[in-house]
């Protein structure tokens, strides 16, 4: 029995950091646009991120959901404004999961190495259907709207669910696609709209059903894990900041009003990093227990992260408020990563089914 | 991340899930099944208790193995068996006597205390000093071979049943404030102790007060040294915190509040049903496992022997939170059956979530109130600085 990270675990997110820190500090991430800021990601690619999850054998580190977790914690901890919970962890779980051989061939390379980008269309199926959004199949050809596509711009492809859990893949430069951007508090990532009209689609057959629910359990996975590297750094920042901002003659951090914000902040923090660790692992060894803990380490982390998120920026006093500290970038994320893929409350709900207090 | 646990602990889980079966009905529950110190008796024989204390001190001797120790409380959590007798004595005498007991002491007093034959209470907390513990003025003056001790102790459980007290008096009283402190043990029956019982909210005397007049002990009955009192007590301390944020006592108690909801209705619906409550239900299901996983973690440092650092100082204000918001819960979910106490009809688990919601805010406040505990979260933890010292005038 061991709880904890291997020296491999902690030297890749040793590493990542260190990277990040090199090639994304704050001025980078206020120049990226929608999202997307290719020199980072050409970065995190030659770290093998991007191909995280991809088995060797096509080119990638063959590593499991808990080192995806560790790395979308440094992503989270950096505001780093690239692809990775579509592209590097959906959109192959989708591959693995359902692709035929050829199609894994012919995408898990290029996804690996960061030149392929993938969006992935399946919020209808997280959280439920908005403004009519739905894609209906028939015939190898989509119709239909999907909203909130993750990753999307710069996407080279889109994995898109249909209204019955089926999965497809389309060309993001296919005839009948429309894409639309939707800005997002949030300007490191990038979401949009997609409206289909009778648009070729290539199906991920095999089994896509379950593929599509491990899709979404692993995305909650890595939206807690970004919150937790996000709301990591927040409170470092505000208890540096505390340190050295004085007022009525002594350092803030020694007020205990300003000193327990800060012990609060830490004391529902940390026990978020444990119950990560866990969902991560048991989506690849507890499958009985994979929903359910994703969803709990979701749900649980987005709530932490907001308290977190609000009590940081309150100790930064107005300083936290402008835009000139940068703070908010990090407020923005964690405020993203609580809405994407169904809000506390369905996702609570998606827990409750899991172990049967109540149907669907 | 390997949360296996290989062959040789499968083989020793199943050891004790024969253990719990076959004994299961000389357990201790509630008013039934059978006593206490047999039971204590029996799991010390079987290494379920006192499990890795020497086998001179009366424990079963095993070396320590905190996986060995995990799967023996899981297993009794699952069959509902209680584990062994814990308390003052167990949970913070007998660790504290170990580290820096005299061999004499340890022989004298620990065998007895696991079988339950003694049963202490501990002089800590004063009218004056509660958290600033340091300020304690009972005073043991030296007379002879004996030290004369008179003063007041408040917040003393168990002090009425108590065979034995622990406790901490100024020896020194022109020393620095934590440089003048002893720790002192001696019986309840010393001549000049007087026990009056501390009703609290609840409605039960679950504290004491204890009163000092002239109550003489001899010097020999002091536990490491004269003057070492601030560093035996704090020791004593590690100990109870970790007992007050036992994660497991979530996990029994998430487990009765699921059954509850899942069992009791009102018009016809059960309480399960009701999203609202459900949804409540949920946050603290993901809380109650956040702090389980954290214990796992924690354990994992322990075994490696790594600091956990900020991650170890956040149990006991994060625990005793989960639990009492857990009785706060269980509370709304009963709804008007929630506001009956005592023998009233109609009391669901015989009053304990009423019980529990008023004496679990006790423990909020004991043992290092919150607040403390958040000076030490972020003093030690996050390296912030200390309140200034007011200035003299």
């Amino acid at each position: 029995m061991e709880f904890g990270l291997t020296s491999d675990q902690k030297m890749m997110q040793e590493s990542l950091g260190r990277t990040l820190e090199r090639v994304c500090p704050l001025e980078r991430v206020r120049k990226a646009a929608d999202g997307a800021a290719p020199d980072v990601l050409k970065a995190i690619a030659e770290l093998g991120v991007t191909g995280i999850l991809v088995p060797e054998e096509f080119g990638g580190l063959g590593l499991r959901l808990l080192d995806a977790a560790l790395a979308a914690e440094m992503l989270g901890r950096h505001v780093a404004p690239v692809p990775f919970i579509a592209s590097s962890v959906m959109a192959p779980l989708a591959l693995l999961g359902a692709g035929s051989q050829a199609q894994k061939e012919r995408y898990l390379p290029n996804l690996a190495t960061g030149e392929l980008i993938a969006g992935v269309a399946l919020s209808e199926h997280a959280a439920g259907a908005r403004a009519k959004a739905g894609v209906a199949a028939k015939n190898g050809k989509l119709s239909g709207k999907a909203l909130f596509v993750l990753d999307f711009a710069g996407a080279d492809i889109f994995v898109v669910a249909d209204a019955f859990g089926g999965l497809h893949i389309v060309d993001a430069e296919a005839k009948g696609l429309e894409r639309t951007a939707l800005p997002t508090i949030d300007a490191t990532r990038a979401i949009g709209e997609l409206n289909f009209d009778a648009v070729d689609a290539e199906p991920l057959s095999e089994n896509p059903q379950a593929a599509l629910d491990r899709m979404v359990d692993a995305g909650r996975v890595m939206l807690a894990a970004d919150t937790l590297g996000a709301g990591g750094r927040m409170i470092e920042k505000a208890v540096d900041y505390a340190k050295e901002r004085k007022q009525f003659g002594r350092v803030i951090g020694s007020f205990q009003a300003v000193k327990h914000l800060c012990a609060e902040m830490i004391a529902e923090l940390e026990p978020c990093r444990a119950l990560i660790w866990y969902a991560a692992y048991a989506f690849d060894e507890f499958p009985d227990q994979a929903r359910r803990m994703a969803a709990h380490a979701k749900a649980h982390t987005s709530e932490v992260g907001t308290f977190v998120a609000r009590t940081a920026t309150e100790v930064h006093g107005g300083m936290g408020f402008t835009d000139l500290l940068g703070l908010h970038y990090w407020f923005k994320r964690i405020g993203f990563d609580r809405q994407a893929l169904g809000g506390p409350e369905k996702v609570r709900h998606d827990a409750a089914v899991a172990q049967g207090w109540v149907g669907n | 991340m390997d949360l296996s646990y290989g062959p040789e602990y499968q083989a020793f889980r199943d050891e004790v899930r024969a253990f719990t079966a076959k004994y299961a009905d000389r357990a201790p529950r509630g008013a039934l099944g059978g006593d206490m110190r047999d039971w204590q008796l029996l799991l010390i024989e079987h290494g379920y208790a006192a499990r890795t204390i020497p086998k001179a001190y009366g424990g079963f001797g095993a070396a320590p193995d905190v996986l060995k120790s995990r799967i023996i409380a899981e297993e009794f959590l699952a069959a509902g068996l209680p584990m062994g007798m814990s308390g003052q004595g167990i949970s913070m005498l007998v660790p504290t006597l170990l580290e820096v007991g005299s061999e004499e002491q340890k022989r004298r007093y620990i065998a007895p205390t696991l079988r339950g034959e003694i049963i202490w209470c501990q002089g800590y907390s004063e009218p004056g000093a509660g958290s600033d513990l340091a300020a304690l003025t009972t005073r043991a003056i030296e007379d002879g071979d004996d030290f004369v001790i008179n003063g007041q102790k408040i917040w003393t459980s168990t002090a009425a049943q108590a065979d034995m007290m622990f406790c901490l008096v100024r020896t020194e009283p022109d020393a620095p404030k934590h440089e003048g402190i002893s720790y002192l043990i001696f019986p309840m029956t010393t001549p000049g102790i007087e026990v009056r019982p501390l009703v609290t909210m609840t409605g039960r005397a679950e504290f004491n007060e204890v009163f000092f007049t002239d109550v003489r002990v001899p010097k020999t009955d002091v536990v490491a040294g004269r003057g070492q009192g601030w560093m035996v007590a704090n020791a004593t301390l590690k100990h109870e915190r970790g007992m007050l944020g036992d994660p497991n006592q979530a996990g029994t108690r998430l487990k009765a509040i699921v059954e509850l909801m899942q069992t009791e209705d009102v018009d016809g619906r059960r309480l399960m049903d009701n999203p609202a409550l459900r949804d409540r239900l949920l946050k603290l299901q993901a809380r109650v496992h956040a702090m389980e996983f954290h214990g796992l973690r924690l354990l994992t440092a322990g075994l490696k022997g790594e600091d956990p650092g900020v991650a170890r100082l956040i149990v006991k204000l994060m625990g005793c939170e989960l639990n009492h918001q857990l009785a706060a819960f269980a509370i709304d979910a009963l709804g008007e059956l929630g506001m009956l106490y005592n023998n009233s009809p109609h009391i669901r688990n015989g009053g304990n979530w009423q019980w529990s919601y008023m004496f679990d805010l006790g423990l909020i406040i004991g043992g290092g109130t919150a607040q403390i505990q958040k000076n030490i979260i972020s003093e030690r933890g996050l390296g912030m600085p200390r309140e200034p010292k007011p200035a003299k005038v």
